[in-house]
């Protein structure tokens, strides 16, 4: 593809997605998170675990409250005396890399074996779809507490229960599209050429099963998210030394009945707000690619 | 038929197999529970004696074995926290876990039918636009957050309802629950309501996409054209058809909703299952949460199998594209 015409493809596919200007301007929102997600360390009023600056003297301070010496802190402090702010910076980038590690490698392993299935067929088709159709019967939660309960919690095991619970929705939207593919003339020309299986697959049917994939994975992202925050805050997920945003949310529901509000509603708007832009984005995405909706 | 069902019946137990292998196996990997269950001055002799005692001090297989056969028989072996068998500590539980499912689709039912048929008869309109927003908003909302929320709003600031635990039971037909009682209601309301929000969504979304494509064919075209009302036109001849999907999937939503239980029960304090398990991870309660584990499964396999042969009854292409 010449360069002219990758510019082309990449201003249709902005105008087209542009349509829905509440899209643009999720877009937009979720861009800003991901920079304060990633920047968390340099933008951050103070570090909420550096233990030199946290002191217990500050502990649930109510938003816009000072300290002894001045600093005011916007969204209060939570029990230990940190910084409420800070503390959900530092969190959005927890939880951000555990939903969108997850999901790159649940679409790693459901994108090959939805991508082979549909390639050799046959009996082990038939296998990998029936176990697909046998984990999506469950629903998501009790696959993830499944895991977790029977190995402990942890970020690798958290890792782990949340690519078992996506990769079936993976495999089988990449075997959707590569059966459709692997029927077409170039695949057979590709054969032709006695070229390996996994070259045929992995540099011919796979780029052209990457849309449907994209829409998939930023719906799945912000599942993965959700769901990590809420094993988190069950006890199930995370360890207290990653703090994420569920954590942080577990960590307010110990003063509800106090009436200490803002240690559990800010984690939680930003959680919703960042799960929401996702969302709105996917779903815009998945209306583009739809050829159902083309006008 | 007969030889979709017995295949999906193997299936089942293939699956049930397999899980119990996989919860055994992983539950015995984690941490040493013996330490729960002795005093920290206990002696070495004592220690071992323990461990002997409950046979973990065999091979992981060969307890396993052991284990296969006293689930057969209906034992999962005693709980180390509360020394009463596993199961009957699940059991127990179990109907208030059920109790609150089934009043959350109660719930999710009587607001998401009509939202949906509306929002699907009427696409247009800035209410049915509002409602499908609405619905983006629904299913991102963290359940365990709107839990909360809910605790803050109408327990601890306006104080109208209790926040935590079951209330009263009452006795009706036989049956025990808190639905019948005054101090029983105002307790589940809360818990029920925020299980409901997670699936009012879905199935909103679920009735509009229904009402969207049967308000165009020619059958609801015809009673309308015969000169019928526009109520009887919905309440009978779409509402009859949006049905047939609607009823097909309650069975998989009251199954996640059983799942999705152990968030509300552990944020309302909710004496279900649920809670049960959760508590039982925190004190590494082996028995329990192997017990509970299986039981679980073994409910979604079998709530799935009876969904796969009702379907399958329904449908008859679906027989067709399983025997494969």
């Amino acid at each position: 593809m010449s360069n002219n015409n990758k510019h082309e493809l990449l201003s249709k596919i902005w105008s087209d997605f542009s349509e829905n200007k509440l899209a643009v301007g999720a877009l937009f929102f979720f861009i800003i998170i991901l920079f304060v997600a990633i920047f968390a360390s340099v933008i951050s009023p103070t570090d909420p675990y550096d233990l030199s600056t946290v002191t217990i003297m500050n502990s649930r301070l109510a938003p816009m409250e000072e300290d002894f010496s001045g600093n005011v802190y916007w969204l209060g402090t939570d029990g230990a005396g940190r910084d409420m702010l800070s503390a959900i910076f530092y969190g959005l980038r927890i939880s951000l890399s555990v939903g969108v590690l997850s999901g790159i490698f649940a679409l790693i392993v459901g994108a090959f074996f939805g991508i082979s299935a549909a390639y050799f067929g046959g009996r082990y088709e038939s296998l990998i779809m029936r176990i697909v159709d046998i984990q999506l019967s469950f629903p998501s939660i009790l696959v993830a507490l499944i895991i977790l309960a029977a190995f402990g919690k942890g970020v690798e095991k958290t890792i782990l229960a949340l690519v078992l619970v996506q990769w079936a929705y993976y495999a089988r939207t990449a075997r959707a599209s590569a059966l459709v593919e692997s029927r077409k003339e170039y695949v057979d020309a590709a054969r032709c050429l006695s070229l390996g299986n996994l070259r045929i697959m992995l540099s011919h049917i796979l780029p052209n099963c990457i849309p449907p994939l994209i829409v998939v994975a930023t719906l799945q992202t912000a599942h993965a998210i959700s769901l990590e925050a809420t094993l988190s805050f069950l006890g199930l997920g995370l360890p207290q030394t990653e703090p994420s945003l569920g954590l942080l949310i577990g960590n307010g529901f110990e003063y509800v009945h106090t009436g200490d509000y803002w240690i559990s509603i800010f984690p939680g708007i930003a959680l919703l707000f960042t799960i929401v832009s996702i969302n709105l984005v996917g779903d815009q995405l998945r209306d583009m690619f739809n050829p159902r909706l083309k006008k | 038929m007969t030889a979709f069902i017995l295949q999906r019946s193997t299936q089942s137990i293939v699956v049930l197999f397999v899980m119990s292998l996989i919860v055994f196996c992983g539950v015995n990997l984690i941490g040493d529970p013996i330490y729960m269950m002795i005093s920290p001055e206990s002696t070495q002799a004592e220690i071992e004696r323990t461990i002997k005692e409950f046979g973990l001090d065999k091979p992981v297989l060969e307890q396993y074995w052991y284990f296969l056969k006293n689930v057969l028989n209906g034992d999962f072996g005693l709980s180390f926290v509360q020394g009463i068998p596993a199961l009957s500590l699940i059991l127990e539980r179990f109907p208030a876990t059920i109790e609150l499912a089934l009043f959350s689709l109660f719930i999710s039912l009587v607001f998401a039918l009509p939202l949906g048929i509306y929002a699907g008869l009427k696409p247009d309109r800035k209410i049915s636009k509002f409602i499908m927003a609405g619905s983006i908003l629904g299913f991102s909302m963290p359940t365990f957050w709107v839990g909360i929320m809910l605790i803050m709003l109408f327990a601890v600031h306006l104080g109208w309802l209790p926040s935590t635990g079951r209330g009263e039971l009452g006795t009706f037909l036989g049956i025990e629950s808190s639905l019948f009682t005054l101090d029983g209601l105002s307790h589940i309301f809360l818990p029920a309501l925020n299980l409901a929000l997670f699936k009012l969504s879905s199935v909103l979304r679920l009735t509009r996409a229904g009402t969207r494509e049967v308000a165009l064919q020619d059958y609801i075209k015809f009673a309308r054209a015969k000169g019928l009302s526009e109520s009887r036109v919905v309440n009978v001849h779409l509402l009859k058809n949006i049905l047939i999907p609607v009823v097909t999937v309650i069975g998989l939503e009251f199954g996640s909703l059983v799942a999705f239980s152990t968030v509300t029960e552990t944020v309302f304090a909710w004496p279900g299952a649920g809670k049960l398990i959760i508590d039982a991870v925190y004190n590494l309660d082996r028995p329990v949460i192997v017990a509970y584990l299986i039981i679980i499964v073994a409910f979604f396999v079998f709530l799935n199998l009876i969904v796969d042969i009702l379907y399958s009854f329904l449908d008859p292409r679906v027989r067709i594209k399983g025997s494969d």
